[in-house]
């Protein structure tokens, strides 16, 4: 086991190498040379003339490339345009925030997705089941941001206009925490959290909740078949046990390797839903980046969300081997 | 005839399909006596699997065991049992193992946990304890090193070995009846020998009842005391093993047995029963071998035979005009050839 | 012998007719009793002709030549015509007979898909989708971008005058959703034309090579895919300037990879299949084998990938265009004319929600499209 997630972390490196590489040809590819980007009211001439110098653009381009490569493996990501600031202190600030917001959205994902997929497989065929794929159809096309909008426009800010609409069950618009969140006490402070992130949460994950589901109910499906879920029932064992010991694991396998396609996806829904709930997150960062032409901020953001993707897709190998016996012991 | 541990009446399990009613098993019956083995022999299509998961009423739907079927354990019917009951008799009274030890044991819990699973369920024994049981069946099935091989998974098990790992978790709580479904099929021909020896031995050992499923005569006769012969979902043939080895009366048990390649026997070509069972949807009318038979006649096309008794029977109305018996599988051989 | 008297009778008789029949699309399939199809040809064709005949500038009026989604529109007019005429002159010529019971790959695959229900009913949404972004201007009398008298027509509910309301310009929300469709639609298409080609002739090459070129191709492919789309597509765009043309050339260039690797694990398999084998021992060229032998069995597979990514296009555009990173106000498309109504969400919520129910059902016809596709021509499932 050892020697396979060594492995698997070693064949990490070049990945990662080539990203760089990616962001890199990236910034050359733009019209005009790199600091063309830079050009900004409050970048003087003499700063942009400096920048060539420091970044030796006048030098041969494998050294430009090297210099920049040297640049990422020492975690310097240059300094923001707009916020006079080292990149890395603020994607500190940020990453935390987008991991808190795809973390939950992801809990939720898989736990609402197995769950509805074991009762679909369950129960295939019934209503039940033909009522959630059509809904899980509908679900899955919606566009994250507009799913965000009318989640906002409708518990937090037309749902309260009824008499009998608990008050629970209204939520905040935007932000992480409220404005008084400084006066609050520890739970109160807990509880704030939790509920500014009920609905960005929401809007990011149910899509790919609706995935996993339709997923688990063929994954499901298919080990049903299987002839050792038989001898699951001839020895006698109750069928939720059968289900849920015997079918479970194995229906969840293929199920773990989603984990790492998902997250590619859910980075992506992240960047948009950030900004409709104005979640101080990386995506919300990338987007004002863009909008302020901070082109460093940019790039340094697209670069640590494709490492964030690599070490997902990482621990998702990882996971997989720990539930399945097979590849454990390879 | 001590009273019967399992006695299986008129068993009739339909698969009722969007394209028809497909006949599995269509009137079946058989009884077990405690330390008996009844071997149930057929080539693959003729219901002897459905037979045995009816028994233990594993049958999904769409099929369904029809309802003056009737299953009984001892005195208790099976078939009126409910859900529950029908659980603490699976794994407990009756085990089943299957044709496929590769695919039958899951590939993600230990053998030890598969094992002691059933004790857990049936006995309501602790941890330490079923997993020292299973350790103990473990041994019994002759698997070295047992207290070692319980954390293992299937697949560091060989094709044999599980199929030990199989007999050892039906056979952890002690059932008095086990249904082996062709056990020995998929595996080499000198562990085939080695689970048949075992199979004997425990049942020996442990005066259990012993159904036996396969196609494969030589091995039925090694193993069985009663054979039934069965073709299109139904009993064609019953007698001792002898009796039906030695003198065969049903055409298709006398076909499977010329079909049986003989150590010592010179044979010029090995004979096959021409033509397949047919479909389960549509039967043929009359005697359902007909088609195949060699000895079929206008009556044959026409009256369904009877099953007269259980004992030794024969489904066939050569029983009624044994004068028939002419030519047969010989002419019909000869008659291919040409 | 009378048979095939018959059949040359029935083909020189198709001769005579060439004159009217083959030249107006329908009648070849009246003539023949297919009544249904004969009539819904026949309106197609006069339906299309009517709006080139008559209304070319309404069509082309709100967008200038020159423009992607002008040349779509006009594309997929002419080639509507095209396929009306074509459909019909196979039934004027060609057996229909034969046809009809073909065994062929895709004569049963489009068997099975028309059995599948809500696939077909997929199929009537886009087609209907298509020809509404076609016929926009007789559908609605209002033009997308005028802007009126804001203070009389601002923010107006939805009624039978504003299907779906107005916004804060006082245009109307629903002619806006109807014209963003055709921009929607048509960078789509544009779109996953570019980059299912590309996957096509990238995993192509990289199967049938192995090797070091594969090897190349697929890590660069890793590395793509590492990215977060969105992530991708934004950083990219944010170094040129936000445009139509930008957002399809990027959105074509950066979603290969996926149809890249499934087109590779198709070709893997087949590689070793006999009909390549034979290919190869005759010594014909690579190009020749991979684009006659390998790419026509691996087109089942492309044409599902393509189905359902026309659908994951249309919401990354959606995005990308409500962060303005794609086609810019005041053009409309659903994903700026959500983010032009989010500003006034609660007195106004009409301008966001109708432009999001569009897309979801957009999207939702090309994934019953999709699944259909795959279902009829996954012959895994099929056996």
């Amino acid at each position: 086991m050892t020697a396979y997630i060594v492995r698997r972390l070693i064949q990490a490196i070049p990945l990662l190498l080539g990203i760089v590489t990616l962001v890199f040809v990236i910034v050359h590819a733009a019209p005009g040379d790199p600091t063309a980007m830079y050009v900004h009211p409050s970048v003087s001439p003499e700063v942009i003339e400096q920048m060539r110098e420091n970044w030796g653009l006048d030098r041969p381009i494998h050294i430009q490339y090297l210099r920049w490569l040297r640049s990422f493996l020492t975690g310097d990501l240059g300094v923001s345009l707009t916020q006079n600031r080292p990149i890395v202190s603020i994607l500190a600030e940020r990453i935390p925030n987008t991991l808190i917001l795809s973390g939950t959205s992801l809990v939720l994902i898989f736990a609402i997705g197995i769950a509805i997929g074991i009762v679909q497989a369950v129960r295939q065929h019934s209503t039940l089941d033909h009522t959630l794929t059509l809904s899980a159809l509908f679900i899955y096309s919606m566009p994250s941001f507009w799913l965000g909008l009318m989640l906002i426009l409708v518990f937090a800010h037309k749902a309260h206009l009824l008499d009998w609409w608990p008050a629970a069950l209204t939520f905040p618009a935007s932000g992480m925490t409220s404005v008084d969140y400084d006066l609050m006490s520890g739970w109160g402070k807990l509880g704030d959290r939790l509920h500014h992130l009920v609905l960005p949460s929401i809007a990011l994950g149910v899509a790919s909740a609706a995935s996993v589901a339709r997923y688990m109910r063929s994954s499901m499906l298919e080990v049903i078949r299987q002839d050792y879920i038989r001898t699951a029932r001839a020895k006698g064992l109750p069928e939720r046990t059968v289900i849920l010991k015997h079918a479970l694991k194995n229906a969840l396998l293929p199920i773990i390797t989603l984990l790492g396609l998902y997250l590619p996806f859910l980075f992506s829904g992240a960047v948009l839903v950030e900004y409709v709930f104005a979640w101080p997150g990386m995506g919300r960062t990338i987007v004002d980046a863009i909008s302020q032409r901070d082109y460093p901020l940019v790039m340094a953001t697209s670069f640590i969300f494709a490492v964030m993707v690599v070490i997902a897709n990482l621990i998702a190998d990882i996971l997989y081997a720990v539930v399945d016996p097979r590849i454990r012991y390879e | 005839m001590s009273a019967p541990l399992l006695r299986v009446e008129n068993l009739r399990t339909y698969f009722h399909t969007a394209e028809g009613v497909v006949r599995a098993v269509d009137g079946v019956s058989f009884t077990l006596g405690p330390g008996e083995t009844l071997g149930i022999v057929g080539e693959s299509g003729c219901g002897k699997t459905v037979a045995c998961l009816s028994i233990l009423r594993l049958i999904d739907p769409p099929g369904r065991i029809e309802p003056d079927s009737r299953i009984s354990l001892r005195d208790r019917d099976l078939t009126a049992a409910s859900e529950g009951e029908m659980r603490s008799v699976r794994g407990n009274e009756i085990s089943m193992i299957f044709q496929e030890p590769m695919t039958s044991l899951n590939p993600v819990w230990t053998i030890g946990d598969q094992i002691a699973e059933a004790l857990r369920t049936h006995r309501s024994a602790r941890p330490a304890e079923a997993r020292r049981r299973a350790a103990e069946m473990l041994r019994l099935v002759g698997i070295p090193n047992p207290e070692q091989r319980l954390d293992e998974y299937p697949h560091q098990f060989s094709g044999g070995m599980r199929q030990r790992a199989m007999i050892a978790m039906a056979l952890a709580c002690d059932p008095s009846v086990l249904i082996a479904d062709e056990p020995t099929t998929a595996l080499d021909v000198t562990i085939q020998a080695e689970i048949l020896d075992l199979l004997a031995r425990l049942q020996e050992q442990l005066g259990m009842g012993l159904i036996f499923v396969s196609h494969d005569l030589g091995i039925i006769a090694q193993i069985a005391d009663r054979v039934i012969v069965m073709y299109a979902g139904q009993v064609v043939e019953s007698g001792t093993a002898d009796e039906l080895f030695g003198r065969p009366r049903h055409p298709y048990s006398e076909g499977l047995l010329r079909a049986t390649p003989r150590v010592g026997r010179r044979m010029r070509r090995l004979s096959v029963i021409p033509g397949s069972v047919a479909s389960p949807k549509r039967w043929p009318p009359g005697c359902r071998f007909h088609p195949r038979c060699p000895y079929a006649w206008s009556r044959c096309r026409e009256d369904v035979p009877p099953l007269p008794g259980e004992a030794r029977a024969s489904r066939c109305w050569l029983e009624e005009e044994p004068a028939r018996r002419t030519g047969g599988w010989d002419e019909l051989a000869l008659a291919e050839d040409h | 012998m009378n048979e095939a008297s018959g059949r040359a009778e029935d083909r020189a008789d198709g001769g005579r007719a060439l004159t009217a029949a083959a030249f107006i699309p329908g009648l070849a399939h009246l003539r023949r009793g297919r009544r249904r199809a004969g009539l819904s040809l026949l309106g197609l064709a006069l339906a299309m002709l009517a709006v080139l005949a008559f209304s070319f500038d309404r069509v082309a009026s709100t967008f200038t030549a020159g423009r992607v989604d002008y040349w779509v529109a006009m594309l997929t007019l002419a080639g509507t015509l095209a396929a009306a005429w074509g459909v019909s002159l196979r039934a004027e010529w060609g057996r229909p007979r034969q046809r009809a019971e073909g065994t062929s790959q895709w004569a049963i695959a489009w068997r099975e898909f028309n059995r599948n229900r809500v696939a077909v009913l997929g199929l009537f949404l886009m087609c209907g989708l298509y020809l509404a972004t076609l016929l926009a201007p007789y559908l609605t009398s209002y033009e997308p971008n005028a802007i009126g008298d804001i203070a009389a027509t601002r923010h107006l509910p939805p009624s039978l005058d504003h299907l779906m309301g107005t916004d804060k310009f006082g245009r109307d929300v629903f002619t806006r959703v109807l014209y963003g469709a055709r921009i929607s639609l048509s960078i789509g298409f544009v779109a996953v034309s570019i980059s299912v080609t590309l996957g096509t002739v990238v995993g192509a090459v990289s199967g049938y090579f192995g090797g070091a070129v594969d090897t190349v191709l697929m890590r660069f492919v890793d590395m793509l895919i590492s990215f977060p789309r969105l992530v991708l597509l934004i950083t990219v765009i944010a170094l040129f300037e936000p445009s139509i043309f930008t957002v399809i050339v990027v959105l074509g260039l950066t979603l290969w990879p996926a149809t890249a690797r499934i087109v590779r694990g198709e070709v893997l398999s087949l590689r070793e299949r006999e009909f390549v084998e034979a290919a190869r021992a005759l010594g014909l060229a690579s190009p020749r084998i991979i684009f006659r032998h390998i790419v026509p069995n691996v087109l089942g597979p492309v044409i599902v990938a393509a189905t359902l990514g026309l659908g994951n296009i249309i919401l990354i555009e959606a995005g990308l265009s409500f962060l303005g990173l794609s086609v810019q106000p005041p053009t409309p498309s659903w994903g700026n004319i959500i983010d032009g109504g989010r500003e006034y969400l609660v007195q106004a919520w009409w301008v966001s929600t109708f432009p999001g129910l569009a897309i979801v059902v957009t999207v939702v016809a090309f994934n019953l499209i999709g699944d259909g596709l795959r279902d009829a021509l996954d012959p895994r499932l099929r056996i």
